[in-house]
């Protein structure tokens, strides 16, 4: 056993694995709303893949937080169904940048930028977790976001240094959620606990190395980074735009009509 | 002078853990089980499959999945069971490995080979950096005709794993297995 165990819970773990499943099925359901709308076909495909790459990361935060819930309770009946189907929108825990609606394609490909390069900071720090499983998922979920983040960029500087039109609805989108972004790098207290045990990542410290690349890449694309002190938080309490809510109804519907059902 | 073709150490390690296992007959019937999305390659070939164990009529199968998303993973595990059926192993256990974290360089030189007959550029053919193989600055060759005059036409193909490109010389579209 080590020092960890005795200063955090093993509910602390079960909450950061479910709230890093949120974060990754909340963007990933976002992103399959594109399919079948995308601007041509290949990049039809591409969203879809890239929405599947993070219900995959879901499925193996919510698979573990269901095995420790299962080891804690003594049963052995939670699966990652009870956390992505089976809760209501107070206890998501997602940022809010994710659960925004789609938007128009520049306002996705914003959000993605911001989203992708993010993880890739947040996830080589995670493959340090004293937390086997956790580092385990980060190995796995950055060799898929490497990609992930190449065609974000691509696309920004397609959309930033395209034409006038699109020039203007990627900078408009930037206005739009530039303010969602700064909750990514808070820490509360359940995250303090668990990254004094060396489990969790300690967001504060990616912002520098975000907003350098970030910044990098909108000027690059001829593009503004928005110059605005407004900031909104409180996903990781549970407290949600108007948004999150429609989503759930939609990725819930199914699985609560009709309980247990298997195919 | 003379250039003596060796195998990757990764390669050669899988090949000795296969050889030393004492249920053949069971690596032997899973090359028998192809990846449902693309059936030129077996379980082993694609280098998905990791362990197997047999105690009487039951048997534990270790896979690492390839993307994390991959919704072939469930049908996979479904193959596993149902080809160790015909050998009379009533239960299969599949476990999901995902340390280490699979990587193409996992595919055998033989996967390689089927993949590029099937009309797949396996991740090795890529002059230049494959590991970045959608770089400008590198050049996927066309499984149809070899040519390296081809582009990118989209970074993820019919699946998260490939990538969509078209060759210049004979036009044909292929896709390319990204080096993960």
């Amino acid at each position: 056993m080590t020092s960890s165990t005795e200063i955090v819970s093993k509910q602390d773990t079960i909450d950061y694995a479910a709230r890093l499943g949120d974060d990754a099925i909340v963007i990933g359901h976002r992103l399959s709303e594109w399919v079948s709308k995308a601007p041509f076909v290949e990049e039809d495909i591409a969203l879809g893949n890239v929405a599947l790459d993070f219900l995959g990361h879901a499925r193996m935060y919510y698979t573990y937080a269901a095995k420790l819930s299962n080891e804690q309770n003594g049963t052995n009946d939670i699966t990652e169904d009870n956390f992505a189907y089976l809760r209501d929108e107070r206890q998501f825990q997602n940022h809010l940048l994710h659960e925004l609606h789609k938007g128009d394609f520049a306002y996705s490909t914003a959000r993605q930028l911001l989203i992708d390069v993010y993880n890739k900071y947040f996830l080589e720090q995670l493959k340090n977790s004293s937390d086997e499983t956790l580092a385990a998922i980060a190995v796995k979920a950055a060799k898929e976001t490497k990609y992930h983040c190449r065609r974000s960029k691509d696309w920004t500087l397609r959309l930033g240094d395209g034409t006038s039109e699109s020039h203007e609805r990627m900078q408009l989108a930037l206005n739009d959620i530039w303010g969602y972004s700064h909750e990514l790098f808070e820490v509360d207290e359940l995250e303090q606990r668990l990254v004094d045990a060396g489990i969790a990542v300690d967001c504060t410290l990616l912002k520098a190395d975000w907003l350098k690349e970030v910044t990098a890449i909108i000027e690059e694309a001829t593009l503004t980074v928005p110059d605005q002190d407004w900031v909104v938080s409180g996903g990781r309490q549970g407290y949600h735009t108007e948004h999150l809510g429609h989503l759930l109804t939609e990725m819930q519907f199914v699985h609560r009509s009709h309980p247990g059902a298997k195919w | 002078m003379q250039v003596i073709p060796t195998k990757s150490p990764t390669q050669f390690e899988r090949e000795q853990f296969r050889r030393n296992s004492a249920f053949p007959e069971l690596w032997q019937c899973l090359d028998q089980v192809k990846d449902p999305e693309i059936p030129a390659l077996s379980l082993w070939d694609i280098g998905i499959l990791k362990d197997i164990k047999r105690q009487g009529d039951q048997a534990s199968v270790t896979i690492t999945p390839t993307y994390s998303g991959c919704p072939a993973m469930d049908a996979i595990a479904e193959d596993i069971t149902i080809a160790f059926k015909a050998l009379g192993i009533e239960k299969t256990v599949i476990i999901t490995e995902l340390s280490p974290a699979w990587t193409t360089d996992w595919m055998t030189d033989k996967g390689r080979n089927q993949l590029r007959d099937y009309g797949i550029a396996p991740p090795n053919d890529v002059i230049g950096d494959h590991e970045q193989p959608l770089n400008s600055d590198s050049q996927v060759l066309c499984p149809q005709c070899g040519s390296a005059d081809t582009k990118l036409l989209s970074e993820y193909g019919s699946t998260a794993c490939k990538a969509l490109f078209q060759c210049n010389s004979c036009y044909e579209p292929f896709d390319l297995f990204k080096h993960i």
